[in-house]
């Protein structure tokens, strides 16, 4: 899996529609330390999960995900938590298609360091050309829950981001959330004008109150 | 126990020092103990790898430590203090003199070292379980805030630090350095290095230069997580900054250091070891290396395990082995290189203590011991590193030399039975222009951990003895109860051998020798005689 990319590394940035219609999209993972980015990375790219030691600076990986009609190639960027890494975080999110804000509903703090996360990112992207997730991971945790659902999920609706409960570990929800990420993605990069209407009513507005309908009817494969 | 040492100064027993000006490639078949630099077993054929100075000497001497001392009486043990040197420059940015070569060895890992809430810190630190810890480290900041402690708490911690603090700042009132404090059983040394304070107390037999020396290593460890300048700029604008903060998650690093520094050789002896391969094969691999450059790249690094295979090196860069040693723990204490590729920043300080590179680490396959460590200038350029690795792979697979690695991955070490020498258990040779050692797989009686550290301890007697300061020894023979010992040093290599107690001391010496003809039989495999540049 996770074939290598061809040459000339850069060329392909300004063009995200490599040949035969893949699309590469640049995403990245954000949050505190331990709250599990890297778990759901690994969820994404070989649906599995290990105990995993802290990231040191960042992780790279790819995973392709098939629509039906379209292959994205997902470039994760896996970002260190740790404090000591943060000057170098903004090399990762920069350009990025996709942004996930991740935190621990066992652990309060977290969720305040994603709003952080939040506000850094807002400084950033354009929008409309970032899909951003607010994710609750760590769901198989409930019973020592410190976030309910309805503030994150009520979070993501004022900020007009996707939200998502997931838990690496157990694997729920994980390879929804990468499916409709890969959705929105796909809409908002729709360079077709016939289709404008469309990506009003269906990529990621920032602006836009309410969160915008989940997209999980069509018939959809992960993985190579 | 009988000690038969002797000193420097006495003459070379035997007469056969190569020449001087014997040509480098001109190998002898039968090397003989005064070998001279640059002609010993082990020796590369051109440049070193590494940042290449003549001795342990020149590694510590930039401690500021240089002799001079006041003693003082303690209540109950000896006070070594220092004139302060007015005006010297302590952050090691600019010494001029380095030592040599490289890196590490055992199998430590993965076991303990990972979660950073894995750390077993609840201890108690008053009972005594706490206080017979054979080594203890603490590093402090000058406003006495504990930074990190080997075991119990920092918080726990805090108070004893407080005082080692008032100690360091009493003495440096009167215009002294402490240094250390020597008691009946134990050592507390003192290393300050603006602005931390690092303190170690040990019941080892190591000396305090030694316990200094390991000391500039966990600074080096901080210093590489975080620059010196970035510590610097931190401490000026907030003195009772809590370092922690930014060493969060870090801190097994230094715990993994620490067990290296107990039982790795290579940390000892400022050098590191090769995966045993064949040289047709390594020299495959070093120029499939040296073929997959790119412009920001400095060092390019193959490890299987804590071996080397390779280093290649941008043309007039040297690695210096501290620096190598570091990139060793980081890569063995994290499995997070485990998935993905990983980019990181990372200070090599004894290449600079003000900037950091950026490594692409990453594992050849996902089960492999197989580690490529590309260090970079430029923290942009992560893609043409990918790339780079992707094309050192392709290469290798189509001359073959992957398979000849995967071969002499499932042998990585060799046991000493094949030197064929009665009596000897364990040996370590360094061959001193390369930076490089060799030592065969620990045998039987020293497997279990404490045996383990028992060896290495002896072996760090005897460097200690062999690199007094004062007294520096050029062979020693010393018999025990449970194991003869014997260090021979010269201008070329440094050896050290571990005999049953059965031995004899004319078969020890005559051992030598006959080792050393080994070694150079076997050099072609042991050691990476063609360093490659790109
Ligand atoms: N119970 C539970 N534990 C999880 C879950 N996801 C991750 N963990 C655990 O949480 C710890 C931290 O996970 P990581 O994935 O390393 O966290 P991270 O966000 O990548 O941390 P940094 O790399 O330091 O930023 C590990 O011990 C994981 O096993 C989850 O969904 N449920
Ligand atoms: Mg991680």
């Amino acid at each position: 899996m996770a074939e290598r990319r061809g040459k000339g590394a850069g060329e392909a940035r300004s063009d995200p529609r490599g040949k035969s219609g893949m699309l590469r999209v640049k995403m990245v993972l954000l949050g505190s330390s331990g709250v599990g980015k890297s778990s759901l990375a690994l969820r994404f790219s070989k649906d599995d999960f290990k105990d995993s030691a802290p990231t040191v600076g960042c992780a790279y990986l790819t995973q392709l995900v098939c629509l039906h009609d379209a292959t994205l190639r997902f470039e994760i960027w896996d970002t260190a938590g740790q404090e000591k890494y943060h000057s170098v975080t903004p090399l990762y999110y920069r350009g990025a298609q996709a942004a996930l804000i991740v935190y621990d509903i066992s652990n309060r703090e977290s969720f305040m360091r994603a709003q952080l996360w939040l506000k850094e990112l807002e400084k950033q992207y354009v929008p409309g050309e970032t899909v951003v997730g607010l994710v609750a991971n760590k769901s198989d945790l409930s019973s020592s829950r410190q976030v309910s659902l309805q503030e994150g999920r009520s979070l993501a609706e004022n900020k007009g981001l996707l939200f998502m409960e997931t838990s690496a570990k157990s694997g729920n929800q994980v390879s929804e959330l990468l499916l409709d990420i890969a959705h929105r993605v796909k809409l908002s990069s729709r360079e077709d004008k016939g289709l404008a209407e469309w990506r009003e009513a269906d990529c990621v507005d920032m602006h836009r109150e309410g969160r915008p309908r989940p997209l999980s009817s069509c018939c959809l494969t992960i993985g190579l | 126990m009988e000690a038969d040492v002797h000193n420097t100064n006495a003459p070379v027993e035997n007469g056969s020092l190569a020449p001087v000006d014997r040509l480098r490639h001109e190998r002898s078949d039968s090397p003989t103990p005064g070998l001279v630099e640059g002609t010993e077993p082990g020796a590369g054929q051109d440049s070193a790898m590494f940042v290449h100075a003549q001795s342990f000497e020149d590694l510590t001497a930039d401690d500021g430590e240089q002799e001079q001392e006041l003693s003082e009486e303690g209540t109950d043990g000896t006070l070594e203090t220092q004139e302060q040197e007015s005006g010297e420059s302590r952050d090691g940015g600019g010494e001029s003199g380095e030592a040599q070569d490289t890196q590490a060895e055992e199998e430590q890992e993965d076991e303990e070292a990972q979660s950073s809430g894995g750390r077993d810190k609840e201890e108690d630190v008053t009972s005594e379980a706490w206080r017979r810890h054979r080594k203890h480290v603490f590093v402090l900041s000058e406003a006495g805030k504990p930074i990190y402690s080997r075991y119990g708490t920092e918080e726990a911690l805090s108070s004893t630090m407080g005082v080692m603090m008032a100690l360091v700042s009493f003495v440096e009132a009167e215009k002294n350095v402490i240094r250390s404090i020597h008691a009946e059983d134990y050592k507390v040394v003192f290393l300050r290095k603006s602005p931390l304070v690092l303190v170690g107390v040990s019941r080892t037999r190591q000396s305090e230069r030694e316990l200094t020396r390991e000391l500039l290593y966990i600074y080096y460890q901080i210093i590489s997580l975080l620059t010196l300048t970035q510590l610097n700029h931190i401490f000026q604008h907030k003195q009772n900054y809590d370092l922690r903060r930014l060493l969060a998650g870090s801190e097994h690093l230094t715990d993994n250091l620490l067990r290296l520094l107990d039982r790795d050789p290579g940390l000892l002896l400022s050098a590191v070891t090769c995966l045993p391969l064949p040289s047709s094969s390594r020299d495959v691999i070093s120029s499939s290396l040296q073929a997959a450059k790119a412009k920001s790249l400095v060092f390019s690094i193959l490890l299987a395990g804590n071996r080397l295979v390779t280093l290649v090196r941008k043309k007039d860069q040297f690695l210096h082995h501290m620096d190598l040693h570091l990139l060793f723990n980081l890569v063995g204490s994290s499995s997070s290189f485990r998935e993905g590729e990983g980019w990181t920043p990372i200070c090599l300080p004894k290449f600079n203590t003000a900037g950091f590179f950026h490594a692409h680490i990453s594992y050849l396959e996902p089960a492999s011991d197989l580690c490529l460590i590309l260090v970079s200038t430029d923290r942009e350029d992560f893609f043409n590193l990918s790339d780079c690795k992707r094309r050192f792979l392709e290469r290798l697979r189509r001359r073959s030399a992957y398979q000849a690695l995967q071969e002499a991955l499932r042998t990585p070490s060799y046991s000493v039975s094949q030197v064929g020498i009665a009596e000897l258990r364990h040996f370590v040779y360094k061959s001193k222009s390369s930076g490089l050692y060799t030592s065969p797989e620990i045998p039987i009686p020293y497997q279990s951990e404490e045996e383990q550290e028992r060896l290495m301890g002896l072996y760090q007697y005897l460097h200690s003895c062999m690199h007094h300061p004062t007294r520096p020894l050029r062979s020693i023979y010393r018999c025990g109860e449970r194991e003869n010992l014997l260090a021979w040093v010269t201008s070329g290599f440094e050896l050290y051998l571990c005999f049953s107690p059965l031995g004899t001391k004319e078969q020890a010496m005559a051992a030598i020798s006959k080792l050393l003809k080994w070694i150079r039989k076997e050099e072609d495999r042991l050691f990476i005689l063609s360093p490659q540049t790109y």
